[in-house]
């Protein structure tokens, strides 16, 4: 039952360092072992023969943080849809695979070190409007407002987002349009989102853009590897929003 | 040395209420003459930062993650209670207080606990307001639910991943007050030391995860919402991240540690597979709803899943459902917890390891149709399949317990002061508000209390007396605490053994779920206490530390940490050694009623236990805040 395999894996000391691949081979894998559990043993290997560890983000290891962030035989998180990269089992590999494990690629995601980027910009994106701008204190009562279920639904649909990048890594593009989309969505069809709801818009998609992200050309791919399975019929709903806060912009 | 509470006078619905008209403000123009420190950015962390620069006070926010918004607050699955009542059901701010000083098997804070549910309600006030998307009714009114030690369905969510609402919300907060400049953002930065002058808390010493730098922090005040030490158990449904060091550094540098031994394991995990095992996966309280538990009347050993399906219901033993007919499966974690573990040692356990019981949801797909249960716990569902590769739907799933929240932690007074002057602990990482055992959904509702709506108003009562006081990194102090930190760096980094850290971290936590995990005797204290001190003597002169640490250096992280809960986990010991009764999740074999329910001793050990720090390799020494309850009547906690 146990496998044996190739691990081509990227090794890149820091930001400055040109990077390279490096072949590495792990007997004994269980199938009941998550892909980072048998990054694990490789790295407790290394690090017995005084070698330095494959580095990688990862927390939580149950697929809600969004820290994990490999691309394996060419896909962000692996073969398997609907997961992050700690989700995955070993059971979806089989004896004598030879995987290729690479980070992050894109521009506006310098590598760090090895499979470790730098998503900062996601943050920025947040920063420049994804929120309500409500203080703590004096809000009025939760049920004061009704919310259909249906609307709360499709916000919560949006709001799964983890702000893992897989998006951003699958995109041809590089565009950050799927992630920065599911925040302007969410808050477009809240009812607490409607006072700021195009300067919000105009706000994050200008930082987007000035993060160094690709535009959008609705390819779709992001979809598909996105681990929470967010649709572009959210990306759709930033575009609308857009054009709707371009006609009745204050910003420009 | 005797403990001050600080707990403010008056009848318990009013303490609150009095002791913010009666504690100090800073005026809000004086407000941006003050700069506070806070570590950490789950729950407590953000909110607490995020409320504080709306105050208008500097603030400067760490975590070690890439981004605020991954820390393991984000997790949390079920929900947050809160005394709305809006079913009309019977609740009230004093039945939830009840129940969670109940739940806590009476070794909580009377008053600290009347003031969370107290606030409970306009925390979802605000979640609601910053656009969290709670589940909610056709009628477009919020939806609840019930959990575990209740009998009033309070509990607020969204989907199976309400931790992650709520911390994108407050993360949302914080996050416009970076954009403000009012927050200045420390990501990929661990905290290290606890900087003292003259006493008081003044600044913390970091560690730049990314080139190793060693900086120092001035403020006039530190916020420590850094969580709990679940793992020094190694395996706990923690993240791989979480950890003990700033807790125990402050500890190390004066603050007192209360509790320590109060542990809960979670009911309802994902069972163990195997030795490369890194953490173990929580499924939803909630779950307990509409699932079932199980085991067969006779062991089957190796009992699979499928085959489950084939056992006929007068051969099923559903055990909580026989034991305690009025909870039923919502009895408590504490309490299913322990029955699950007792299940399995009678040998009857299931699945192959013989540790596991079944939550089985064959009746309520019956009952509700699958597309009802797919709706409440598709997530769960998935996230079980996935690593179990059992469809849930089809046949039950395992569960069995698991390490996933420490109730102990840094001992704070009402105003959430540890015993460090300037120096406050929220959320997991104090002590205050579950006691023994806490409730499930009430996690979260204590993170954002302690973060949104106690710190804003207990922080002035401190800084106001500290106006013009200026705060500088040009302190001795923070010398010598750099030289500390950083001999100690160059200690790991050079002892060159030939064991990883990873095996000292597993060797303890071995121990500790061996002796101090889900019951603990004596004796087996007495061989914890030896071993740990073994593991540790050990450690220091044979772990390998590869690389330096001027890098991005996993080895080097995890040994910092391992080192600190290679110390906390003795004190768990010395802490389970001291407290001879059970309570909550705390279980001596010595101390338990005749039908094996934990048995608590209140005339003895009606008080929180404050540890002391007396320096490298001494016993710490114990101080006591007794325990008065004025409200709540301590009785052998029944869910019969």
């Amino acid at each position: 039952m146990n496998m044996n395999l190739k691990l081509n894996i990227w090794r890149q000391k820091n930001a400055n360092d040109k990077g390279k691949f490096v072949t590495y081979e792990v007997s004994d894998v269980s199938p009941d072992m998550s892909f980072l559990e048998m990054i694990d043993v490789l790295n407790e290997d290394l690090t017995r023969k005084g070698e330095d560890p494959v580095h990688f983000d990862h927390d939580c290891r149950e697929g809600i943080c969004g820290a994990c962030s490999m691309v394996i035989n060419g896909r962000a998180h692996g073969p398997k849809r609907g997961i992050t990269t700690c989700q995955l089992h070993m059971r979806s590999f089989k004896e004598g695979d030879s995987i290729t494990i690479e980070p992050w690629r894109a521009d506006a995601f310098p590598v760090v070190k090895d499979l470790v980027v730098d998503r900062s910009a996601f943050d920025r994106i947040i920063q420049a409007g994804g929120y309500v701008s409500v203080g703590t204190g004096g809000t009025p009562d939760a049920n004061a407002i009704p919310i259909p279920k249906k609307t709360a639904d499709i916000a919560m649909d949006a709001a799964q987002c983890i702000g893992c990048g897989a998006c951003v890594a699958t995109c041809k593009n590089a565009s950050a349009m799927l992630f920065t989309s599911a925040k302007i969505s969410q808050l477009a069809v809240l009812p607490q989102g409607q006072t700021e709801r195009y300067n919000r818009v105009e706000k994050m998609i200008m930082q987007m853009e000035e993060e160094g992200f690709g535009g959008c050309t609705n390819t779709g791919a992001c979809e598909v590897e996105c681990p929470k399975e967010i649709s572009i019929e959210h990306i759709a709903r930033a575009h609308r929003e857009f054009i709707a806060a371009k006609a009745c912009s204050h910003n420009v | 040395m005797k403990l001050d509470s600080k707990v403010p006078e008056g009848p318990i619905a009013e303490k609150w209420t009095r002791h913010k008209f009666n504690i100090k403000l800073v005026n809000p123009a004086n407000k941006r003459k003050y700069d506070i420190i806070v570590v950490g950015t789950g729950l407590g962390g953000a909110s607490a930062a995020a409320s504080l620069a709306e105050l208008g006070y500097n603030v400067k926010n760490f975590c070690y993650q890439d981004s605020p918004r991954r820390a393991h607050s984000i997790a949390a699955q079920g929900g947050i209670n809160a005394a709305k009542n809006y079913p009309n059901d019977g609740d009230s701010i004093f039945r939830l207080f009840y129940d969670t000083v109940k739940g806590g098997d009476y070794r909580s804070r009377e008053a600290n606990v009347y003031r969370l549910a107290e606030v409970s309600n306009d925390i979802i006030d605000q979640c609601v307001a910053q656009g969290v998307p709670f589940a909610r009714e056709y009628g477009g009114k919020l939806d609840n639910r019930s959990f575990g030690g209740a009998q009033v369905s309070r509990t607020f969510y969204a989907r199976g991943q309400t931790g992650q609402q709520l911390l994108l919300g407050a993360y949302s907060a914080l996050s416009r007050q970076i954009a403000t400049g009012k927050v200045e953002l420390f990501d990929r930065t661990e905290m290290l030391d606890l900087v003292l002058i003259d006493g008081e808390a003044k600044g913390i010493i970091t560690r730049d995860l990314i080139t190793g730098k060693i900086e120092s922090h001035a403020a006039h005040a530190v916020v420590l919402a850094t969580g709990g030490y679940g793992n020094v158990f190694f395996l706990s449904t923690n993240a791989m991240g979480s950890n003990g060091t700033a807790a125990w550094r402050a500890h190390k540098k004066g603050a007192f540690f209360a509790n320590p031994c109060f542990t809960q394991i979670h009911p309802t995990c994902i069972p163990v597979s195997g030795d490369h095992q890194s953490k173990l996966t929580l499924m939803s309280e909630s779950l307990r709803n509409d699932g079932r538990i199980w085991v067969p009347k006779e062991g089957k050993p190796g009992l699979t899943a499928l085959e489950a399906t084939k056992i006929p219901e007068e051969e099923r033993d559903y055990y909580l459902e026989r034991k305690y007919p009025s909870f039923g499966n919502l009895v408590p974690r504490d309490v299913a917890s322990r029955n699950a573990k007792m299940v399995c040692d009678e040998g009857r356990g299931v699945g192959a390891t013989g540790k596991a019981v079944f939550l089985d949801f064959a009746d309520a797909i019956k009952r509700l149709g699958k597309d009802v249960i797919s709706q409440r716990y598709g997530n769960l569902f998935d996230m079980y399949q996935q690593i179990q590769g059992d469809n849930p739907y089809e046949v039950p799933m395992m569960i069995y317990p698991a390490v996933h929240y420490t109730m102990g932690g840094l001992w704070v007074d009402y105003n959430l002061m540890t015993s460090i002057p300037g120096l406050y602990a929220l959320g997991e990482c104090n002590f205050s508000d579950h006691g023994a055992n806490r409730l499930g959904a009430s996690a979260l509702m204590q993170g954002l209390a302690d973060g949104y709506f106690v710190i804003p108003y207990t922080i002035g009562d401190y800084l106001a007396g500290k106006l013009n006081e200026k705060v500088s990194t040009d302190h001795e102090a923070f010398r010598e605490a750099e030289k500390e930190v950083k001999e100690r760096i160059d200690k790991l980094l050079n002892i060159n053994g030939n064991k990883t850290v990873d095996d000292f971290h597993k060797e303890l936590g071995h121990v500790m779920w061996e002796y101090v995990g889900m019951s603990r005797t004596e004796e087996g204290l007495k061989i914890a206490k030896a071993k740990i001190k073994e593991i540790r003597d050990e450690f220091w002169k044979n772990v390998k530390v590869v690389g330096t640490n001027d890098e991005l250096n996993m080895s080097l992280e995890k040994a910092n940490r391992v080192a600190d809960f290679l110390e906390l986990g003795e004190l768990m010991v010395d802490d389970a050694q001291n407290r001879k009764e059970s309570c909550g999740g705390h279980f001596r074999e010595e101390s338990q009623t005749p039908e094996g329910e934990a048995l608590r001793i209140d005339d003895q050990y009606s008080y929180v236990s404050a540890w002391q720090y007396n320096g490298e390799g001494k016993e710490e020494t114990l101080n006591k805040e007794p325990l008065m309850f004025e409200n709540v009547k301590l009785t052998q906690r029944s869910y019969k």
